[in-house]
């Protein structure tokens, strides 16, 4: 397999609801058999994103291509290569699962016979073999979640198109739909996720874009990112007000970069990051320090931002407005 | 190429929608209320204020009036479920999938034809208990409900296509009633055409919900040949005259609805 074969390609991409510029020109560029995560937070333009890569949305400008098919030229081959699972589970919820994924295999042009068949098989892989002729509508958002991907998968498109996968399941779903992704890129599917967590796109991207105002603010592997961002964080809660100062030289020993300091708690990014912590731990018994809380934390989607762009993601979300659905 | 696949994929989604008819069998039961109600409220209330020409039984004149008041009024339904359709995640489904642009369309109208065969026969019984009879042969009667069906299916794609021009279910109703309203009211579905006079009354006569009604009503025996209605050549040729509307509004319509179809999902 050549670096040169990308499954999914764009170039530039620009989309515009009146005021509010979506997209302002994205490039994004996944080979053959890896994940891409689009990571930012709500607003960013990744769904917008998403909809222009699978015919849902025309671009204003740029170009866009999956399998070599160009998205605005060959929108109907385009559309036998993808497939989609979106952020709001598109399932008819008064179909069952089963009746749900016949129907797309019938719309795939498959023949009743192997829709069926098709449709069992991915019940079963689902987990949802029990729950298959029960209208979806008595589904748990885990469960629709994955009845929403069955449905993406139906025709075994080389290429898949998540958004937001996870957002909004509890930790046990969203672990499921984990394996579930392992597996299908496992099996050489090439895949582009959103997400607004960062530890999502560390477990399973290759390679992560973040976003922010519709443009790429930085690219990269996951460690690459994290080198960026300052990896791990030491994060000390203190008893006392009057400790903080104390805390923060300590800290400032290890740290990588700035401190952060907020009220009672001190933060900071580390490099070797249980190693640092044994030193702050350390320090803070010879020094005699009461300490509420202390540990070692993943730098997230908050820390990415505040590090590329000055500012949270949270404040970054108000004041843009939603993003289109 | 294009039109099997807009058929089998159409058959594929009208599929769907009739499944939801037997999953929430209540709102079928609105549908077949509002026909049974309709019947009842001429034939007793403004039945014995409206004379009809030929000696012919108010009762007897007004069920075919009703009949195609009722299939039109019936297409406002189709636009609702059509404006659902497309405020639902499924729509996103369709649209990434590599199926027919005219398969939503397709299959919602045809769905559709269910409620009208339904809402025939329930208005035809509630017709019958109130005097209303059939007297010419039994392939006339077939005919009449044919026509009928057939001009509710091509009135469905113009609400299809309104169901697609409206932000939502809840403007459907009122858009739908802009047209629908002088459509059905002004023909002689409730009273003899002879009650118009003037502009009124030429529209009357070449209005296709008039001529469908008249069609019915000498398709079912409901006239008397003696008398006749009016010499417009649309009242003349009923028949002939509605089924031109039908192929006119099939024309026009489908490519239109398909085009809006394409046009509101893609912006």
């Amino acid at each position: 397999m050549g670096v040169d074969t990308f499954m999914i390609r764009a170039e530039g991409l620009v989309k515009r609801y009146k005021e509010v510029e979506a997209l302002s020109g994205l490039d994004l560029a996944v080979p053959e058999g890896t994940v891409l995560a689009l990571l930012g937070p709500n607003g960013a333009g990744k769904t917008t994103a998403v909809r222009c890569l699978t015919t849902l949305l025309r671009p204003d400008a740029g170009r866009a291509e999956i399998n070599g098919i160009d998205v605005l030229g060959d929108p109907q081959a385009v559309r036998r290569n993808i497939g989609l699972s979106g952020q709001y589970a598109a399932v008819d919820e008064h179909l069952t699962g089963f009746e749900n994924l016949t129907m797309v295999g019938r719309l795939y042009g498959f023949g009743k016979q192997r829709a069926r068949e098709r449709a069992r098989q991915l019940l079963e892989r689902f987990d949802l073999a029990d729950a298959g002729d029960r209208p979806s509508k008595t589904y748990s958002g885990g469960m629709r979640r994955r009845l929403d991907l069955a449905g993406a998968l139906v025709a075994e498109p080389p290429v898949l198109i998540l958004d937001e996968p996870t957002t909004g399941l509890d930790p046990r779903s969203r672990q499921q739909m984990w394996d579930v992704i392992r597996e299908l890129v496992a099996g050489g599917s090439t895949l582009l996720l959103t997400t607004q967590y960062l530890e999502e796109a560390d477990r399973l991207a290759d390679d992560i874009v973040v976003i922010d105002h519709g443009r790429a603010i930085a690219r990269g592997t996951a460690d690459q990112l994290k080198a960026q961002t300052g990896g791990e964080r030491v994060e000390v809660v203190v008893g006392s007000v009057d400790d903080v100062d104390r805390v923060r030289s300590i800290v400032a020993a290890v740290a990588h970069g700035e401190v952060g300091v907020d009220e009672r708690t001190v933060l900071a990014a580390v490099d070797g990051g249980p190693a640092s912590l044994a030193r702050v731990l350390e320090e803070l018994q010879r020094e005699q320090i009461h300490v509420l809380d202390i540990g070692l934390r993943r730098p997230t989607l908050d820390d990415v931002f505040l590090t590329l762009t000055g500012r949270s993601a949270e404040e970054q979300s108000s004041t843009t407005t939603e993003e289109v659905a | 190429m294009a039109l099997p696949h807009a058929l089998t994929d159409g058959w594929v989604v009208a599929q769907r929608n009739l499944i939801k008819i037997k999953r929430v069998p209540e709102v079928l039961v609105f549908v077949l209320i509002s026909p049974i109600m309709f019947v009842l409220l001429f034939a007793y209330v403004f039945g014995g204020a409206i004379d009809v020409p030929g000696n012919v039984d108010y009762k007897e004149f007004l069920v075919g009036g009703i009949f195609a008041q009722t299939v039109v009024f019936g297409a406002t339904f189709t636009g609702a479920g059509l404006a659902e359709d497309m405020q639902k995640g499924i729509i996103d489904r369709f649209r990434s999938l590599p199926m027919s642009p005219a398969a939503v369309l397709v299959g919602r109208t045809t769905s559709d034809v269910v409620y009208n065969v339904l809402s025939l026969i329930i208005m035809a019984l509630t017709g019958l208990i109130v005097g209303w009879r059939v007297r010419e042969g039994v392939l006339d009667m077939l005919a009449g409900f044919a026509l009928l069906l057939v001009f509710a299916y091509a009135i469905s794609w113009v609400m299809a296509w309104v169901g697609l021009l409206v932000p939502s279910v809840e403007v459907i109703n009122n858009a739908s009633f802009i047209v629908i309203m002088p459509l059905t009211f002004v023909s002689n579905a409730f009273v003899p055409t002879e009650s118009f006079g003037g502009v009124l009354r030429t529209f009357v006569e070449w209005n296709p919900v008039s001529t469908l009604t008249q069609a019915c009503r000498e398709l079912f025996g409901n006239t008397n040949p003696a008398v006749p209605t009016s010499d417009a050549w649309s009242m003349q040729n009923p028949v002939v005259y509605t089924l031109g509307w039908i192929v006119l509004i099939l024309l026009v319509f489908v490519p239109l609805s398909v085009r809006q179809y394409r046009l509101s999902t893609s912006k």
